[in-house]
């Protein structure tokens, strides 16, 4: 795993894996709400990277929007709506925080283990539709994919429906 | 190099849970959720390119996977704002009836 040569490739793997870790580490420790939003947009720009590398340039720019966008600001508006310039309390006991740790990096090194121990066969061909990504993926969508991608509309239209009316202010309560 | 996506993308979800598990302001708490998941998206994306029968479909199941997250997320602090008209706090802490 650790025995490749400095191709491209890798450089900007490692240069987009530092963005991301650092990021979200970023985020654990700070104590304002609204800088643990902007270095959680940083992750999502780096996350964006890596699917350029994986040739899915289209989900990228879908990255960029949806995530480093829309749901940043979207969450930026939630702490305007609800406080301020909150800072993250420190009231959550020592011993809740230690079994979190625990039981993440006990998570982490049981993935560790098995994606150590895992032989990933070899590829069979390479990903064809690299080169016109975006085509490539309209032509499923409206192809192979065309009743969950419906579907998904219609949730769409429904789950933020239900948003509205439930973040609606009640009429004179 | 499948694997070194695949445990940045464990990383990640790790971090993701240790915050969710220990955030107390309820939108870091989604916006957590959201870190997971896209752990999860990174996972589908390698495999789609590193995988054995290499496929956009691992691109079309994180396509669909964004959707849903999306319609989550606005759910989700919908329901927060909600929360917040009702009971004047987003301390996941003190949303305790259940237990009282």
């Amino acid at each position: 795993m650790f025995n490749m040569d400095w191709t491209g490739e890798y450089v900007a793997f490692i240069v987009f894996s530092a963005v991301i870790i650092s990021g979200a580490v970023f985020m654990i420790n700070f104590t304002k709400v609204v800088h643990m939003v902007v270095s959680l947009a940083a992750v999502f720009i780096g996350i964006a990277g890596m699917f350029v590398l994986l040739q899915a340039e289209f989900l990228a720019f879908v990255q960029v929007l949806i995530y480093a966008g829309a749901i940043s600001i979207l969450m930026i508006f939630g702490i305007m709506m609800t406080k301020h310039g909150d800072r993250e309390a420190e009231s959550k006991s020592r011993l809740h925080k230690i079994a979190a740790g625990i039981g993440a990096i006990a998570l982490f090194g049981i993935l560790f283990y098995a994606i150590r121990q895992t032989e990933f066969p070899a590829q069979e061909q390479p990903l064809h539709g690299a080169e016109d990504n975006a085509m490539e993926i309209g032509k499923l969508l409206f192809t192979g994919y065309v009743v969950p991608f419906e579907l998904v509309s219609v949730l769409l239209t429904v789950a933020f429906i239900g948003a509205i009316v439930l973040a609606k202010k009640e009429a004179n309560e | 190099m499948l694997s070194s996506y695949l445990m940045v993308a464990a990383i990640l979800f790790c971090i993701g849970l240790y915050g969710a598990l220990v955030k107390k302001n309820a939108v870091i708490v989604l916006l957590c959720i959201e870190l997971m998941l896209n752990a999860v998206n990174l996972n589908l994306v390698a495999f789609s390119k590193y995988g054995v029968g290499a496929s956009l479909t691992g691109q079309m199941f994180t396509l669909f996977t964004i959707a849903i997250a999306a319609a989550e997320a606005a759910v989700g602090i919908a329901i927060l704002i909600a929360l917040f008209r009702a009971r004047g706090t987003v301390n996941v802490d003190d949303y305790d009836e259940m237990r009282r």
